[in-house]
């Protein structure tokens, strides 16, 4: 067991040296020169030039990364070009709301998916299976701005039961919470529900059905731990999936977080903030899968038999 | 969908607000002091350090938080005094001296002083700062040697005593007024600065109209009165708290729910024609002009654009008021580089019709009989990209074939700046628009010779020396005493450029749009004023 963590810790390491090279060198790549939307119209070359040698950016592009990575160990994230500030606190200021607007994505994206699954895998082929099924292809393929702005129109605008925007009360986190798990909830419902299916035809299903016991405790208790498996593989990936999903629903919502932050710092070639969100977020959705591969043997005998 | 769903909430909002609307229209006019106001934008705002902010949110905000020398009169182009009281300037124009206001202090309580105001000037050209405005202040004695890292401070910014600072200049500088109104030029306290360890745009200390009060990342900034203001009937607004990271959509819509008063990202084309008809919106709309530009460079050292004759036929190719109705309405045709707001903005000059008759025979006379194809590059928000295509539509009848590059602005504006590289840019949503009210600044920048280098903004790249000595006589013409003539003179440069080498397409020239509540009160020109966009100190609440 400690082997196999220290082997997945030395992988996610690898994994993060990998990102931020390979995320260094694609910002190295753009045409777009920092020094110069620094300097605004109103810069000569002489002014340009000196504001490139502050940033550093006249040296070899070896050197600016390694310099970024002998900053990284120390806990320097670098100073973004616009807000002239250090990246780090930024990011970690606006963490926290990132967050929790995951976790309750998550939360509402299992508890409809699982729900919806076991229901429609229970009464399969009747019409509720049906519709279920309808409601789940739609969120799936539901773009999420879409969701969005119906969301904010039918239960904000009109009938006003949530804030159209903002941060710190629980009745904010409502409408993004939902927008960004309608879509994992359609995936896993559909998941769920095939998984269910092979599970309720299995023999000891079938077994304890003869035992005599109750339908409900036969499903919650007998098939669906044996179904949810996939699903717990499912969130660790997941939380990469949100990473790019929170960009969009935040600025919907005007939610506080570091998709926000990206947004801005990419349209801006704001590179030690593009650097620091893409790393946090590698950071978050490595430690998601690492968590998901602890869990899955507490959850399967047969993992932690092998 | 959206269409109806703004319809209906307004609706709505009109229903529960009946009542409160005709007390709302009773009194207004008289600016009065109190209330607190919502304003509400997309984007954070990045930073309140002078020095650096540069951009349409955190430009009024600054402006409203620290004082400079001289500034404009509200809504005007016309600079009066501000920190300053009074100024000199020397018969040849390279020496201002400016007698600083006595007791007005920072809201940390030390006084201003001349000592001050050379600190702030050195830092906003200071390198190390790293801020967009140090070109700005390059015709101040000592701001080269600033620039190339050999000195810390600018011999040409001598303070005199406490209360009086004097400029040296290397030539004259007939807009250096304009500069020191600029925010950059705002006055800032060195404790306060080095206590903010690099960190002042987030912990900002001024002596302006507002103070900071609170700033919760990415949620809201709350601005208070400054009690100890140097201007007493100013401002009238007890506090205006800033919330981002709104939607313009979600905005218009707690616009109308009473929740909001001023939507800073103004309205949606999709949505303008709509709103600009509804009775709902009446006197929530504020339009007007900016001093703005909107134009297609024609680069002229790439053929076949570097022949006049193809630039002039492409002029006549545009169908400007064509373009116009696709942004519904919201700009208006130009016929030349400055704007109608500019002074030196020529009335009778009428540009090149449009013609594409005229148009074929002139690329005909160039040798092009039968077109050429050539690339366009067009920021890649909407609606730059429709109205590129529209550009392309108008090209394609003269038979010239125009690709279009949609690009993210940082790329146009990198494309832009890179010899031989981009044939045509559409400069729409680039934020080009005048830094201030003064013909100089739409030639310096981006049509002399000396900002046709790499990394500049000069995407023309145009340079013609006859009209280089015509800018710097133009510009050595002392100001007030011969303001009039040298913007006749400035007029005639621009005209003659278009006229003569038409290195630009000048369409149109937008409007800006901003929407606020029924209780804001003051005139059009505080909400969208001409240099410092919302003017926080002049807006008021009806009472």
């Amino acid at each position: 067991m400690v082997l196999f963590l220290a082997r997945r810790v030395g992988q996610a390491a690898l994994i993060l040296l990998g990102v931020a090279a390979i995320t260094f060198v694609l910002l190295y790549c753009l045409p777009a020169d920092p020094a110069v939307l620094i300097a605004g119209r109103s810069a000569n070359p002489q002014i340009v030039a000196a504001i490139r040698h502050e940033l550093g950016l006249d040296q070899p592009l070896i050197l600016q990364f390694l310099h970024y990575l002998y900053g990284l160990l120390h806990g320097d994230f670098g100073r973004s070009y616009t807000e002239k500030t250090e990246v780090l606190p930024l990011i970690l200021a606006r963490l926290p709301a990132t967050l929790i607007l995951m976790a309750a994505g998550i939360f509402v994206e299992v508890v409809l998916g699982l729900t919806f699954g076991v229901v429609a895998a229970v009464l399969r082929d009747g019409p509720i299976d049906r519709v279920i099924m309808m409601l789940s292809f739609v969120g799936v393929s539901s773009p999420q701005f879409v969701v969005a702005l119906l969301l904010l129109y039918v239960f904000a605008a009109t009938l006003g039961w949530f804030p159209m925007s903002g941060f710190g009360t629980p009745a904010n986190v409502v409408l993004p919470a939902v927008t960004l798990g309608v879509l994992g909830a359609g995936w896993y419902a559909r998941m769920v529900r095939s998984a269910m299916i092979e599970v309720l035809r299995q023999d000891y299903v079938r077994t304890a059905h003869a035992k005599g016991l109750r339908v409900s405790r036969v499903v919650m208790r007998h098939a669906l731990p044996n179904a949810i498996l996939p699903i717990i593989a499912m969130i660790g990936i997941d939380i990469g999936q949100f990473m790019g999903g929170v960009v969009v629903v935040e600025a919907v919502y005007g939610w506080p977080g570091i998709g926000q932050l990206a947004w801005q710092a990419i349209q801006q070639v704001d590179v030690p903030i593009i650097m620091g969100v893409t790393l946090v977020s590698a950071l978050a959705i490595v430690i998601g899968n690492l968590a998901a591969d602890f869990i899955a043997p507490f959850v399967d005998p047969r993992i932690r038999a092998q | 969908m959206i269409k109806s769903l703004l319809k209906k909430t307004a609706f709505a909002a009109m229903l529960a607000t009946t009542a409160l609307v005709p007390a709302a229209f009773a009194v207004s006019g008289t600016p009065s002091k109190g209330g607190d106001i919502i304003v509400t934008y997309k984007d954070d705002i990045a930073t309140l350090d002078p020095a650096v902010g540069y951009d349409w949110q955190n430009w009024s905000m600054i402006n409203a938080m620290f004082s400079r020398l001289v500034d404009y009169k509200p809504g005007t182009t016309e600079l009066g005094p501000a920190l300053a009281d009074s100024y000199d300037v020397s018969p040849d124009g390279k020496t201002y001296t400016f007698k600083i206001h006595p007791g007005v202090k920072f809201s940390n309580g030390r006084e201003v002083t001349a000592a001050d105001v050379k600190y702030s000037i050195e830092r906003a050209v200071n390198p190390k700062t790293q801020g967009p405005g140090a070109g700005f202040f390059h015709s101040i004695v000592g701001a080269d040697t600033m620039t190339a890292g050999k000195s810390q401070t600018m011999d040409g910014i001598v303070v005199v005593d406490d209360h009086t600072v004097r400029f040296n200049l290397v030539q004259p500088d007939a807009t250096f007024l304009n500069v020191l109104a600029l925010n950059f030029a705002s006055v800032v306290p060195k404790e306060a600065v080095d206590a903010a360890k690099g960190d002042f745009g987030k912990h900002p200390v001024g002596s302006g109209a507002f103070l900071l009060k609170e700033w919760t990342v990415g949620q809201r900034l709350v601005f208070v009165r400054n009690p100890n203001y140097f201007v007493k009937e100013r401002p009238y607004v007890d506090s205006y708290t800033v919330e981002v990271g709104q939607e313009p959509l979600v905005a218009l819509l707690r616009l109308q729910k009473g929740e909001v008063d001023i939507a800073g990202d103004g309205i949606p084309p999709a949505k303008y024609l709509q709103m600009r008809k509804s009775p709902d919106f009446k006197g929530m709309i504020v339009d007007r002009q900016q001093l703005e530009t909107s134009y297609v460079t024609l680069n002229t050292q790439i053929k076949p654009l570097d022949n006049p004759k193809v630039r002039q036929a492409l002029n006549m190719a545009i169908d400007k008021n064509r373009i116009v109705r696709i942004i519904n309405g919201r700009a208006t045709p130009a016929s030349q580089v400055l704007p109608p707001m500019m002074p030196g903005y020529d009335k009778s000059y009428s540009g090149y019709a449009f013609d594409p008759t005229k148009a074929k025979e002139l690329l005909a006379e160039a040798g092009l009989k039968d077109g050429f194809t050539t690339t366009i590059y067009t920021s890649n928000t909407d609606p730059q990209p429709r109205i590129t295509q529209a550009i392309q539509q108008d090209f394609a009848a003269i038979g010239v074939k125009a690709e279009i590059k949609a690009l993210a602005n940082p790329n146009v504006i990198a494309a832009g700046g890179t010899a031989g590289q981009a044939p045509m840019v559409w400069s729409g949503g680039l934020g080009w628009i005048a830094d201030f009210p003064d013909p100089s600044d739409f030639y310096g920048p981006i049509l002399a010779c000396g900002s046709a280098v790499q990394g500049g903004w000069n995407w023309s790249w145009f340079c013609n020396k006859a009209f280089e000595a015509r800018a710097q006589a133009a510009d050595a013409m002392p100001v007030p005493a011969q303001a009039e003539a040298r913007y006749a003179t400035w007029a005639k440069i621009f005209t003659d450029i278009q006229e003569n080498d038409a290195p630009w397409i000048p369409v149109f020239n937008e409007r800006r749009v901003l929407a606020k509540s029924k209780r804001m009160g003051g005139s059009d020109e505080v909400y969208l004023d001409p240099t410092r966009v919302i003017d926080y100190e002049a807006i008021y609440v009806n009472k």
